[in-house]
């Protein structure tokens, strides 16, 4: 048993959304009480999809334990294949059906449905969503992929991106180019916007670009020995690795693989003066392996930063991790446990953390800014313009992000010179984030009930504007708002007691001029 | 029962014949109500004992992590516990004194059953009489289940407080139990209102602390201020109490519905019934008439979420101008939700349970200006050009009351000036696929 308050990975069965969700064409039967169903507003909400996730749960309660869930787990699956005629199913189960041991592979392979059905074994109460994500790719890809004559001309397949990921929508787009601008097709994309059909013509590409080793590496190996496809080992995040991929894809494929560089700018902006302040900036990285590994290196070499300390939350990928940490000489940190993430922090002490959401909101608590290079993904990380980390575009779009928190240049110095300026101190943060608002809130989701920040404690009794003046009372009832609304209620209630030449603001006034202003 | 409430001219819904439905479900399960809970009672600790997706739920449905550190967490199984039940209990005695070690301002610990924790029968009433006997009196230790196999939603807060009622202690005295979880800014209008009537022994369930004198017996008689309480209730008349059936507090009708019921088994003469709610139930009206312009004339379809539909669904017919079509509910509690639905003019059809996929069906055949529907229905609606609103914030927003009914009516009016304003939009409006 194990005490956990904020997760960095939901259950493999969430990873084995993401496959499905991505895809198209493919439904995934899970059996699962009510309530599992919550996953499908990861997708809907955070990733704002305009589908629901081609998930049917077989919702069994209680009583259903008794009698035959087996039964409603069949009736589903038909239910399934009826109203949505896929290609291809997925069926598995989730943490609890895992307990009841109804075994829905065999259970839909005695429906003989006329499509291939692929059976899941995701153990839920030993593995995560990341292994979920990347056997049931692997599943998928063995089913069905089967061998195909190569494609006249080099082509490759791009594995790995999966619904509910960091960027992946906008790092095909960069990658696909890049492959285009140096000689290769690109064969299949999957699992992202793949359908099974599209999986069983995987043997035609000569190579497989492995983009998301999380994600993508039992399928990357089984291609390679099943269809001798060899696979890239170097992930092109960041202006080195980038241009390391392309000789590797050069290696690979006896093309030249000249990317043009045009368009890449990280270079010129990290030796521009103005990014001198940037020298030596301490920073702490953690995220997935693949990320930090990226992030490490862009770090050191491209922004030159001084890596402060590595880790990642996901244990299979934890021995290249500590390998590169060995290499530059820091300690690997290799946990799921935020709080001992939040502990190292603590100790390290750097001047930057490149992280998480989770490392984001600790950055908040012990005030060090933040930029986030890698899921668990939060509707932020959804932006609605094109932001690839991936090759060059992405090697832009990484400069900005992680200058963005920092405190540009000079301002820096005045802080130094003024420490104690009341509005232009350490406290108030960077001058261009409008350090004096409360702290962003409520980002994905209503909050429910906000705790009242500090700041509204230090207000005096009565609060006098113009004329008017708050009663206690008023003042109180005032203070039950939540706080991102009391700003405009307290304005509101100002202007009203003005237009009505109401002096004292009571509770009444306050809640006259509610109604007044309701819409 | 109530002058100011005239029955509909047409019949109500008491009698219709309620579809029934049983399919998948979208909806969340009972730990969901932990999210609130934690937050009204501020001594109190929600320990799950799940599985990692109790976690990513719990993380999930917040949407945003409170990050000073909340009052909930989950005790993952893993593999060792499942093998054998001794360990279970082993390992969670040893996760609890860790807990409360770190947290000395704890003082009532929720031991909250899971799916998993209900399917391998992992005593959890045990354990709480177990915990309880080591923590006395500081800490008091409590158990229920929020399961996805058992609850829907907000069944999570009824179990919860279900689980309290035992061992409130016995009184005599002829008291007001007013039960559900408000925001306090509700909880203190109501207040003040009742106060206004002359009634001063007022207690309310959960309150904000274990310190709050909170008592029962034959002489207490209780409100429900949420339709989803109905263990809550059984348990309460099985200490005694009784129950006073009334509409629920939604809205101008409903809230004096609600006070009007109170207020008669306290003997409060109409002059004094008057003149506390006169002032605020003519804010209400004007604030609700504002919000409405934009509600007048539409259908509604709800979805079932929180029980809160079938109240709604008379507030937005009988005080904002719309019809429904459809209201559905995951349970429906006849004995409580029985005087809304006499004010509920017939016409809806009336569902229990769900069957998403044939409900989709029935929505997208009778396109409503209003879709009432979970997150995770919402956006996909929404891309098919149907207006919805998240049902979910129905239960995080105060609703409750007189100075509320205006937002109440906000919160259904402004996804459809929403939808006007950006509707030049819509041929080209481009969503994740």
């Amino acid at each position: 048993m194990k005490l956990t308050v904020w997760t960095y990975e939901g259950p493999p069965h969430v990873g084995a959304m993401r496959v499905a969700t991505a895809m198209k064409g493919l439904h995934y039967v899970l059996h699962a009480p009510q309530g599992d169903t919550y996953a499908d507003l990861l997708f809907t909400m955070i990733e704002r999809r305009n589908h629901r996730p081609p998930v049917t749960y077989t919702t069994f309660q209680a009583r259903d334990l008794g009698s035959d869930t087996a039964q409603l787990f069949q009736d589903a699956c038909q239910g399934a294949y009826d109203r949505f005629k896929p290609e291809a199913m997925i069926v598995g189960a989730s943490c609890t059906a895992e307990l009841i041991q109804d075994d829905p592979g065999g259970l839909s392979e005695l429906m003989g449905l006329p499509i291939p059905v692929i059976a899941l074994e995701l153990p839920s109460y030993q593995r995560k969503e990341n292994f979920g994500a990347d056997e049931t790719f692997f599943q998928i890809v063995r089913n069905l992929a089967k061998p195909v004559e190569r494609t006249e001309r080099i082509s490759c397949n791009i594995l790995g991106p999966t619904a509910l990921g960091f960027r992946h929508r906008d790092d095909i787009q960069e990658l696909s180019a890049l492959l285009y601008d140096i000689g290769v097709d690109v064969n299949v994309v999957a699992p992202l916007d793949a359908t099974p059909t599209d999986i069983t013509r995987m043997g035609a590409a000569h190579f497989n670009v492995l983009l998301y080793p999380e994600t993508g590496e039992a399928a990357a190996r089984w291609l390679e020995r099943e269809f001798k496809q060899p696979y890239t080992k170097i992930v092109p995040i960041g202006v080195n690795a980038t241009r390391d991929f392309c000789a590797e894809v050069a290696g690979l494929t006896g093309l030249p693989c000249r990317a043009d560089e045009s368009r890449l700018r990280l270079p010129w902006y990290s030796q521009s003066v103005d990014s001198t302040y940037l020298t030596g900036k301490r920073v702490f990285i953690f995220g997935d392996a693949t990320h930090v590994i990226a992030a490490t290196r862009i770090a050191r070499e491209e922004m030159g930063f001084e890596v402060a300390g590595i880790g990642c939350y996901n244990r299979e990928f934890a021995r290249q991790v500590r390998n590169l940490a060995k290499e530059i000489g820091v300690e690997a940190l290799i946990t799921d446990d935020y709080l001992e993430v939040e502990q190292t922090i603590e100790a390290l002490q750097p001047e930057m953390i490149l992280g998480t959401q989770m490392e984001r909101h600790i950055g908040k608590r012990l005030g060090i800014p933040c930029a986030v290079i890698s899921s668990p993904v939060h509707v932020q990380d959804f932006p609605a313009r094109y932001s690839p980390q991936v090759g060059f575009e992405g090697a832009n779009v990484i400069f900005d992000t992680w200058v963005h928190p920092l405190v540009m240049g000079l301002e820096e110095h005045l802080l130094h010179m003024f420490r104690d300026d009341f509005e232009f101190n350490d406290e108030a943060g960077p001058s261009h984030h409008g350090g004096h608002a409360p702290a962003a809130s409520a980002q994905g989701g209503p909050a429910p009930q906000p705790a009242a920040t500090p700041r509204d404690i230090s207000e005096p009794e009565k609060v006098e504007s113009g004329e008017i003046i708050w009663l206690d009372c008023a003042q109180k009832e005032l203070k039950k708002i939540p706080f991102f609304v009391r700003g405009k209620a307290k304005r509101n209630t100002e202007n009203f007691a003005t237009s009505k030449s109401v002096r004292e603001i009571s509770v009444e006034t306050l809640y006259e001029a509610k109604a007044h202003y309701a819409r | 029962m109530n002058d100011l409430t005239p029955l509909p001219a047409a019949k109500g819904c008491r009698e219709t014949p309620v579809l029934k439905e049983r399919g998948q479900r979208e909806v969340f399960c009972g730990l969901t109500g932990i999210i609130w809970l934690h937050r009204k009672m501020q001594d109190a600790f929600f320990l799950v004992v799940g599985s990692r997706t109790c976690a990513h739920l719990l993380q999930s449905a917040a949407g945003v992590m409170i990050f000073a550190e909340p009052r909930f967490a989950t005790a993952i199984l893993e593999e060792g516990d499942l093998a054998g039940l001794n360990d279970a209990h082993d390992e969670l005695d040893r996760e609890v004194g860790r807990l409360l070690a770190r947290r000395p301002d704890i003082r009532q610990l929720f031991l909250v059953g899971s799916c998993p924790s209900e399917v391998i029968k992992l005593d959890l009433s045990r354990a709480a009489e177990r915990l309880t006997e080591v923590y006395a009196p500081k800490v008091r230790v409590l158990n229920y289940s929020g399961s996805g196999i058992e609850t829907t939603f907000t069944q999570g807060e009824d179990a919860c407080l279900a689980s309290m009622v035992p061992v409130l202690p016995a009184t005599d005295r002829r008291e007001l139990l007013v039960v559900g979880a408000l925001p306090d800014v509700c909880e203190d209008q109501m207040m003040e209102l009742l106060n206004g009537f002359g009634i001063d022994t007022i207690r309310c369930l959960p309150a904000r602390s274990i310190e709050a004198d909170v008592t029962v017996g034959p002489n207490t008689v209780f409100a429900l201020m949420q339709p989803f309480l109905g263990d809550t209730k059984d348990a309460l008349e099985r200490r005694g109490a009784r129950h006073l059936a009334a509409p629920f507090p939604f809205g101008e009708e409903g809230t004096t519905a609600w006070l009007r019921v109170i207020a008669d088994e306290f003997n409060v003469s109409d002059e004094v019934f008057e003149a506390v709610t006169r002032a605020p139930r003519d804010r209400a009206r004007r604030a609700i008439a504002q919000a409405a312009e934009n509600l007048n004339g539409k259908s509604v379809f709800f979805f079932p979420d929180s029980q809160l539909e079938i109240p709604l669904a008379r507030f937005l017919t009988r005080e904002c101008g719309m019809t429904a079509i459809e209201v559905g509910s995951p349970f429906i509690h006849q004995g409580i939700v029985g005087p809304d639905l006499d004010l509920l003019a017939e016409g809806p059809i009336i569902s229990e349970g769900q069957d998403v996929d044939l409900q989709l069906d029935r929505a997208r055949a009778a396109r409503p200006d209003l879709t009432v529907c979970g997150l995770g229905l919402a956006n996909p609606l929404e891309a098919e050009g149907l207006a919805t609103k998240w049902a979910i914030e129905l239960v995080f927003t105060p609703v409750h009351f007189y100075e509320q009914a205006g937002d109440l009516a906000g919160l259904f009016s402004r996804p459809l000036r929403r939808k006007g304003l950006v509707s030049g939009l819509s041929p080209r409006l481009e969503a994740a696929e």
